[in-house]
C-alpha cells in the first residue's frame, strides 16, 4: 500500500473551494515537490496529510486516518512550517527535554550533535535566535527523529540563500535515505529542482500535473527558436511562447527531441518554467469559458 | 527472497514494537511544558510570599505592642493578636494562586495559537486530550499545591523572625507554642485548596479553558460575558433573579464548611468542616461532571483550531 492514498479530497472553507477532488497517492521514498499559486490549496493538502484539518473524501497516511489519530500519526510523522512555530519563549535544552519527553523515536545524542556544530547555545530562547538558527533548531529536532514522512510547508521562508542551500543540502545528506518519505512546497522552485523525484502542481484546489521528474524530463522540452524557423515550430503546437532577449522561446510536451534540435538550441526547462506555463495557460481556459 | 528479506528488516526497523510512550509520561512532560511557558504560577505567589515577609517585618514592632497590651484583656484577643499575620499571609496567597489560576486558564489554549506554537504541539505524538487534561492539573493540583507549599514556607520564616523579634523585645516566645496552631492551619489548607479551590471550582475554571480554545480573541470575555448574559435574559425575561443566585451560592459558598476564605476566621473553623460530608455533597460531583464534559468539548475544539 502507498504510503499516502486519498481520493476525492474535498475541502470548502466559508466562501472558497481550497481542495476540489484532489486524489493523491505517494509512496515510500519519494521526495513530491507540491508547487502552486498562493491559495492554490497547497497548505490544506498537507494540513490535511496531517490530521490538522479534516476533509472530505477518503483519505489514509500510514494506513491511519489522519484526522481522527493524528497523535499516533506523529510517531512517524515529523513536520516543519515556515519558522514561526517554535514558541518564543522556549529554551533550546527544553525543546530537546520535551521532544525527548514525548517522542519514541526522537534520538537525544543526534540532535545535540547536531546543534553542536552551529552557533545555537542550549540556554537560548528561541526567541532570541536568528530566523536561520531556529530553522536549524527544527532541523535538529526533526532530523533526530526517526520518522517515515517529513513534510515541509515552505520550510525556508525569509531566509537566506547560505540558509537556504545548508538546509536542503543537510536534509539530503543526513537525513534522506529510501526508507523515507519527503512532501515539500515552497515557491523557491528551482532550489528543490534537483532533489524531488517527483512533481505536483496545484491550482485553484486541483491537481493540474503530476509527474515524476524522470518523466518531466524526457517529456518537457524547451527550444530557443530562431526567427526564420518559428512557424514550422509553431507547426508542431507547443504549449507555451515566451519572448526573452528578442528570441522565442517555445515549451513543447511529447515532443520528439531530434525534431527540435532542427529548430535551435534545446534544453529542460526548469519547474519554474513550466509551471508559469501551465498557470498562464490555465488562466487563459478558464478566463474563455464563463 | 533476499529483497523480501531486506523489506521485512526494513518494515522491522520502522515499526519497533515498543516505540510507544506512555501517556502518563506524556502527561507529566505536558504539565513540565506548562510551567516552563507560565512562570508566573510559582513567581507571582513566590513575590506576594516574600512582600509578605517584609511586610511582617516591618509590622512586627506593631505586633510586639499589641501582643502587650493583649496579654491584659484575655486569650481569646492574644490568640487574635498572635496568629492574625499568619492568617494573612494564608490568605493572600491563596488569593494571588485564584487570581493565577484564572489569568492561566484564560491564556493556556488560546496563547498556543495566537503565536502559531499549536503547529509545533501539534507535530508531536501528545494527543488533545493529554494537553487540555495537563492544562486543567493547573488549577486544579499544581496552584493548589505550589500555594500551600509557599505557605508552609512563608509561616515558618515568619515564625523564626516572630521568635526573634519576640526575644528582643524581652517577651517570651513560649507564647507562640500555646497560641499559634500552624500545624492545624496547614492541614485545613490543604483539604481547602484541594477540594475547595481545586475541585469545586473545577466546572469554573474547565469553562475558562473552553473560552480559551474557543475565542478567536478576548478569551476571558467569552468566560465571562455568557453567565452575565443568561443572568440578564432571566431578569429581562421573567424579572426573576435564579442564574445570578444560584452562580452565586454555588461558586461563592463552600461545601460542608460556612467558612468562606474571605474571613480571616476561616482558619480556625477548619474544625467544623467534615471533609466526609463536602466529599458527599453533590455539587462537587455534577460540577465535575461538568468540568469533564468542558474539558472534552476543549479538547474537540482544539484539534480543529489552528493558529490565529
Amino acid at each position: 500500500m502507498a504510503l499516502i492514498e486519498g481520493r476525492g479530497l474535498r475541502k470548502t472553507f466559508k466562501t472558497t473551494v481550497a481542495l476540489d477532488g484532489v486524489d493523491l497517492r505517494v509512496e515510500q521514498g519519494r521526495i513530491l515537490g507540491i508547487v502552486g499559486p498562493n491559495g492554490a490549496g497547497k497548505t490544506t493538502v498537507l494540513n490535511a496529510i496531517l490530521g490538522l484539518t479534516p476533509c472530505e473524501g477518503q483519505l489514509t497516511v500510514l494506513g491511519l486516518d489522519p484526522w481522527s489519530s493524528r497523535d499516533q500519526l506523529m510517531r512517524d510523522v515529523c513536520f516543519i512550517a515556515d519558522v514561526a512555530i517554535l514558541p518564543r519563549w522556549l529554551r533550546v535544552s527544553q525543546s530537546i527535554d520535551f521532544v525527548a519527553g514525548v517522542h519514541p523515536r526522537f534520538d537525544r545524542a543526534k540532535a545535540e550533535s547536531f546543534l553542536a556544530r552551529t552557533d545555537i547555545k542550549p540556554t537560548s530562547r528561541v526567541r532570541d535566535l536568528s530566523k536561520g538558527m531556529v530553522t536549524q533548531l527544527q532541523l535538529a529536532l526533526v532530523m533526530a527523529i526517526d520518522a517515515r514522512l517529513l513534510v515541509l510547508d515552505e520550510p525556508t521562508l525569509g531566509l537566506d540563500i547560505l540558509f537556504r542551500q545548508q538546509f536542503y543540502d543537510s536534509l539530503l545528506n543526513d537525513y534522506f535515505d529510501r526508507s523515507r518519505t519527503i512532501i515539500v512546497t515552497t515557491h523557491q522552485v528551482e532550489e528543490i529542482q534537483h532533489v524531488l523525484t517527483d512533481l505536483m502542481f496545484i491550482n485553484r484546489g486541483r491537481i493540474v500535473l503530476e509527474s515524476s521528474m524522470e518523466e518531466f524530463e524526457s517529456r518537457y522540452t524547451e527550444v530557443q527558436v530562431l526567427s526564420e524557423q518559428l512557424t514550422p515550430a509553431r507547426a508542431l503546437k507547443p504549449i507555451f511562447e515566451r519572448q526573452t532577449l528578442g528570441r522565442s522561446i517555445l515549451l513543447f510536451d511529447g515532443v520528439d527531441r531530434e525534431q527540435l534540435a532542427a529548430l535551435g538550441d534545446i534544453r529542460t526547462p526548469s519547474i519554474a518554467d513550466l509551471f508559469v506555463a501551465v498557470m498562464t495557460n490555465q488562466s487563459r481556459t478558464q478566463g474563455v469559458t464563463p | 527472497m533476499s529483497s523480501t528479506s531486506t523489506t521485512m528488516a526494513d518494515l522491522d526497523r520502522q515499526q519497533p514494537a515498543p516505540a510507544i510512550i506512555s501517556s502518563r509520561r506524556n502527561f507529566y512532560w505536558s504539565i513540565r511544558r506548562e510551567l516552563w511557558e507560565h512562570r508566573s504560577i510559582y513567581l507571582a505567589p513566590s513575590i506576594v510570599a516574600a512582600l509578605t515577609l517584609i511586610g511582617f517585618m516591618i509590622g512586627s514592632g506593631y505586633q510586639v505592642a499589641r501582643i502587650r497590651s493583649a496579654q491584659s484583656l484575655g486569650p481569646v484577643e492574644l490568640q487574635v493578636a498572635i496568629d492574625r499575620p499568619y492568617g494573612l499571609a494564608a490568605l493572600f496567597l491563596m488569593g494571588i494562586g485564584f487570581l493565577v489560576s484564572i489569568f492561566y486558564c484564560v491564556e493556556a489554549l488560546h496563547g498556543e495559537r495566537r503565536d502559531r506554537s499549536i503547529l509545533f504541539w501539534k507535530s508531536l505524538p501528545v494527543s488533545d486530550f493529554t494537553v487540555v487534561l495537563s492544562k486543567m492539573m493547573i488549577p486544579l493540583v499544581v496552584v493548589p499545591l505550589i500555594t500551600v507549599a509557599l505557605t508552609i514556607v512563608t509561616q515558618l520564616l515568619m515564625l523564626l523572625i516572630n521568635i526573634a523579634i519576640l526575644q528582643i523585645n524581652g517577651v517570651s516566645p513560649s507564647i507562640l507554642w500555646t497560641d499559634l496552631s500552624l500545624v492545624e492551619m496547614w492541614f485545613m489548607m490543604v483539604y481547602h485548596m484541594l477540594v475547595l479551590h481545586g475541585l469545586w471550582f473545577a466546572p469554573a475554571y474547565s469553562w475558562m479553558l473552553l473560552a480559551s480554545a474557543w475565542a478567536r480573541r478576548a478569551p476571558f470575555l467569552w468566560a465571562v460575558l455568557p453567565p452575565i448574559a443568561v443572568g440578564v435574559i432571566e431578569k429581562i425575561a421573567f424579572n426573576t433573579t435564579y442564574f445570578p443566585h444560584w452562580m452565586q451560592s454555588r461558586f461563592g459558598e463552600a461545601p460542608g464548611s460556612n467558612a468562606y476564605p474571605g474571613s480571616e476566621h476561616a482558619m480556625h473553623e477548619w474544625v467544623n468542616l467534615n471533609i466526609g460530608q463536602s466529599l458527599l455533597n453533590p455539587g462537587l460531583w455534577s460540577g465535575l461532571v461538568v468540568a469533564a464534559l468542558f474539558l472534552f468539548a476543549a479538547a474537540r475544539i482544539r484539534r480543529s483550531r489552528g493558529p490565529i
